[in-house]
This record gives structure tokens, C-alpha cells and sequence, in this order.
């Protein structure tokens, strides 16, 4: 009888969380059935059926350049993403394994500058940028965005770090080991999963990055945030093609965010919530 | 153990990091404080000097400036709530046993790694059109008048819009923090005669408490910055309907070229983030000593 019951209980869980869960997801799927229609049919009124063109993929590419903006992305949030690991492991390293008294007033101070908001130095950037010939180019990006993450990488790496248990390394000095010899033979290979989270994580949050590369690229440098954004002014009727553009902007990130939940969790809640 | 040498190599280990953020911090926000007390217009560079308060008097006397307050906070409190409560409900559905959980988590997190833009014009031409969307063929398929969403209700269709992507961060948030609630304690109550209400009221809340002070101050960061979705779907319009802060900065730094005035404005936005930032911080330090 119980078991019949939880058994219930369980189907009609399901239902509902499947319910939830396809409204959610709609505006996805519909933008990517959307892709695949025709320009009239994507406005002849709700169809999930199209008729199955790939013609808008092509056509966003010859029409749009559509490779020019998903290499900018790539080239960007790549970038960002390798020099601030760069920069950050040897600092998170030194935190999780020579902490100071002043550790944790400089990580919660790093963190703080996560808190600037953006438009609060959006004029002085602007014409940094005019003056040192920064403005729409892929180098002055990257290092916006290698800036604005680097908190988040720090303190992400610093949780997973923190996690090494010290004995090894103790016992590493104990057979001899120097400290360049500890960090490349003992650490780091201890390290590999946290970093690559993390990486995946910075490249996530730098591809979606919508604030500074929309106002400080142009035609040369913007990446597929501004590419997208500049399909909003003219009230055209081209839904396909915006969605095929749209389905391939987000496609590459969508499938890396589903491999990193668990990751997400932590990085961007600071360890607060595990 | 720590020797001298290793310290100081410590010290340089953290160096480039502390240094490139401290030159990160200070120079733009003394910069957006100098030119806060300057005349400055891009389009008549010559006219420079200072300005005193003149800047800070236009800008918050400015009637856009309180509509835009009012818009900030309505779409940080809008979104708060919808998120909060739906992310409660949701995560107590999806820390149910059901089948399929995997792929329904895959379903729920998508929104959050849609890219704003793309998140922005799906729903303003896809779902909200009011000749075309998928909401007006419902409508009159149901036989009612198609809404008008961003001309009725434009600031409402803003908060619908970044609530769909941040439902899924809050959710997952409170989901990971119910997965650690101790099964025991759960039994216990429940043995003890304790039904749904009184176990989500006495038990679960109290130990998602955490979690959603975490999720609130978050989430309070991001939406007091919201920008990219407002720029795609109204343009801050009809009128100034749906220009929050960030917006209006925007619009008097890059279309009205005032440096002063957006720089005197930029000083409040940072003041208004680090109120809030000094509570996440309170909330993130504790947990650091634990």
C-alpha cells in the first residue's frame, strides 16, 4: 500500500516538474524550431513543426558574417579567461597554502571590486579606451573582461585549492622536494579539476558579458553579444534568420553550462553555498 | 614551517593579481569622481572647467532620475520575488524523486546561459509580439484581445523577462542547499506527526535561510545592473517607462555626451551597489570563518 502510494506520489512529481520544466525551456525551444522555418512561416502564427530549412544558418553566414562575431567571442572570452587563470593561480595558491593574517581581508576586498557596478566607470573607461585606441579592438576587451572576472577566478580557485589536504605537501618537502617541484609534481595535478571549472565557469560568464562588449566594440571587434543586439533596431521581419543566428550564439555554452551545474553553484556564490 | 623565502615568494605570487585589481578599483572610480565636479560635453570639448555640484543638482533633479530609481528598484524587487518564490517552489518540486530528473535540471538551468541579448529578443519577438508572438496566437485562440506587452506594459515585461533568467539560478541554488538537509531530520518530523506545512515552515525554511540571503544579495548586484535586455527590447522607452540607472547613465554619457552629468550619476549607482555589497560581504565572511 505505501509503495503504491510513493509510486503515485512519484508520477504526479513528475508530471508536474515536466510541466515546469517545458515552460521554462520553451522560449529556447521555440527559438530553435523558429531557426528552421522560413521567414513567412516564422510569422504565419505558433507551429512547432517546421518545414526543416537549414537555408537561415546559411544565409546569417553569407548575409551577416556571421563567423566574424563567434570568432570575436571565442578569441575574447577565451583569451580573458587563460590570463586570468594566468594571474590568478599563483595568487589563489599562496592564499590556500601560505595564508597571512591579511588573507582573508584580501579576498573579501578582491570581491569587493566585483562590486563596482559597471556604468559607475562606464565615462572614464570610454575614454580611456577612445584615447589609448582601445575602443573595438579584440585586446581591449579581453582585458575588461580578464578585470571584471578576476575576482571570481580567484575565489573560485582559492575553494578548491583550500581543499588539497596540506599533509602532501608536507610529506613532499619531507622526501626532498623543492617548492618549484611541489607546484608542478604534487599540486598541480591535484589542482586539474578545480582549475578546469573554473575555466569553464570565467568562459561562460565572459561569453555572455553584454554590458562592456556591447559599448566598447564596433563593427571590428564585436562579439556575438553586440552582433545579436544589433538585430534589434531594425524592426524587420526576419525572425529565422535572427533565431538561427541566436540558436548558434548560445548553443556552444548552453551544452558547456549543462556539464557544469554543480560548479556553478559554488563559483558564483562565492563557496557561501555548496 | 613558512621560512622568510617562502613568504616573500608568496608575496609575489599574490602580487600581480592584487595590483592589477587595485588599479582596476582606484583609477576609473577617481576618475568618474573628478569628472563629476567638471564641465565636460564631448561634443564641445573646449568647454572644460569645474563645475562644483552643478553636475550632481542636474542630475538628481532630473525627473528622469527618479523615474529611473523607482524603475531600478521595481525591477530588482519585481524580480527578487518572482524568482525567489518560484525558485522555492521549484526546487522543492525538483528534490522530489521523478523521473527523468536529470534531463528536467538540464530543462530548468538552460535560461541562465542564454546569452542577454538573445534572451531579450526571443521574448519581445517571438513570445510578446503582440501581431506575431506565441502569447497573442493563445490569446485568440482563447478568443481574448492580444496584449500589447511592451506598449502596456513595458516595465512589467522588462521584470518577466530577466525574471525567466534568473529563475533557474535561484532555483538551482536552493535546490543545492535542500539536497544537503539531513534525510534524518526530515524523517523525524514527519514521524513526529509534523505535515507539509509545518516541516517547510519549522524545517525547510529555516535551512534555506542561508541560501536564499545568498541568492538575494547576488541577484540584488546583477539587477541593480540591468542593461543589455532594456537596450534590445524598449530602448528605456515608451518615454523613460523603462530606464533604470544603469540606462540613464548610459543614455546621458554615449547619446547626450555629458561627461559630468553621467559621472555625477555613476557616483550614486556605485554608492547604491556598495550599500548592498557590504551585506553579501557580511554573509560571504561568515561563512569564511566557519
Amino acid at each position: 500500500m505505501a509503495r503504491a502510494v510513493s509510486t503515485r506520489r512519484k508520477w504526479i512529481a513528475t508530471a508536474a516538474a515536466w510541466v515546469v520544466a517545458l515552460v521554462i525551456f520553451f522560449p529556447i525551444f521555440y527559438m530553435v524550431v523558429t531557426s528552421l522555418k522560413t521567414e513567412p512561416e516564422a510569422i504565419a502564427g505558433i507551429s512547432l513543426i517546421p518545414s526543416g530549412t537549414f537555408e537561415n544558418y546559411v544565409e546569417v553566414q553569407t548575409q551577416r558574417d556571421y563567423f566574424k562575431p563567434f570568432l570575436n567571442s571565442v578569441i575574447i572570452s577565451l583569451g580573458s579567461t587563460l590570463i586570468a587563470l594566468l594571474i590568478a593561480i599563483p595568487a589563489a595558491w599562496s592564499m590556500a597554502f601560505s595564508p597571512t593574517r591579511r588573507t582573508k581581508d584580501i579576498l573579501m576586498w578582491m570581491l569587493s571590486t566585483k562590486m563596482m557596478p559597471a556604468v559607475g566607470v562606464l565615462v572614464p573607461m570610454f575614454l580611456i579606451f577612445r584615447d589609448t585606441g582601445l575602443l573595438d579592438t579584440r585586446i581591449g576587451l579581453t582585458v575588461v573582461l580578464t578585470l571584471i572576472n578576476l575576482p571570481i577566478v580567484v575565489w573560485m580557485l582559492y575553494t578548491y585549492f583550500r581543499e588539497i589536504p596540506g599533509e602532501i605537501l608536507e610529506a613532499a618537502r619531507m622526501d626532498g622536494a623543492t617548492l618549484m617541484g611541489e607546484i608542478v609534481y604534487v599540486l598541480t595535478p591535484m589542482a586539474v579539476p578545480g582549475i578546469a571549472s573554473t575555466m569553464l565557469l570565467n568562459i561562460i560568464l565572459a561569453w555572455n558579458e553584454a554590458f562592456w562588449s556591447i559599448r566598447l566594440s564596433a563593427a571590428n571587434a564585436a562579439p556575438l553579444t553586440a552582433f545579436i543586439a544589433s538585430f534589434s533596431s531594425p524592426q524587420g521581419l526576419f525572425w529565422a534568420k535572427l533565431s538561427a543566428a541566436s540558436t548558434l550564439a548560445i548553443a556552444p555554452i548552453l551544452i558547456m553550462g549543462w556539464f557544469s551545474q554543480r560548479q556553478l553553484v559554488r563559483g558564483l556564490t562565492f563557496g557561501a553555498v555548496k | 614551517m613558512a621560512t622568510r623565502q617562502t613568504r616573500t615568494l608568496a608575496r609575489l605570487m599574490m602580487a600581480p593579481a592584487v595590483v592589477l585589481l587595485l588599479i582596476w578599483m582606484i583609477v576609473p572610480l577617481s576618475m568618474t569622481i573628478w569628472y563629476s565636479f567638471q564641465n565636460y560635453n564631448m561634443l564641445n570639448p573646449a568647454m572644460r572647467g569645474f563645475a562644483g555640484f552643478f553636475n550632481y543638482v542636474y542630475f538628481y533633479t532630473d525627473p528622469a532620475f527618479y523615474q529611473a530609481i523607482i524603475n531600478t528598484l521595481f525591477i530588482v524587487v519585481g524580480v527578487l520575488f518572482i524568482t525567489i518564490v518560484g525558485g522555492i517552489a521549484l526546487a522543492l518540486l525538483l528534490d522530489q524523486p521523478i523521473f527523468g530528473q536529470g534531463i528536467v535540471r538540464i530543462l530548468v538551468i538552460s535560461p541562465f546561459f542564454v546569452m542577454p541579448p538573445v534572451a531579450a529578443l526571443i521574448w519581445k519577438n517571438m513570445i510578446m509580439h503582440p501581431g506575431y508572438g506565441v502569447l497573442a496566437d493563445v490569446s485568440r485562440f482563447l478568443g481574448l484581445q492580444p496584449v500589447d506587452w511592451f506598449a502596456q506594459y513595458p516595465l512589467t515585461s522588462v521584470i518577466i523577462i530577466v525574471a525567466w533568467q534568473w529563475l533557474p539560478f535561484a532555483t538551482l541554488i536552493l535546490l543545492t542547499a535542500l539536497q544537503s538537509l539531513d534525510e534524518e531530520q526530515k524523517e523525524a518530523a514527519e514521524m513526529d506527526g509534523a505535515n507539509f506545512a509545518n516541516r517547510f515552515w519549522y524545517l525547510t525554511l529555516p535551512h534555506l535561510a542561508r541560501a536564499i540571503t545568498v541568492v538575494i544579495l547576488i541577484q540584488t548586484i546583477f539587477l541593480l545592473a540591468v542593461y543589455a535586455e532594456i537596450l534590445v527590447t524598449t530602448n528605456g522607452g515608451p518615454g523613460y517607462a523603462t530606464t533604470n540607472l544603469a540606462f540613464l547613465i548610459y543614455r546621458t554619457a554615449l547619446l547626450s555626451y555629458d561627461v559630468g552629468g553621467a559621472s555625477a550619476g555613476g557616483v550614486i549607482a556605485v554608492v547604491l551597489a556598495n550599500i548592498v555589497a557590504i551585506f553579501l560581504m557580511r554573509a560571504v565572511g561568515r561563512n569564511l570563518d566557519r
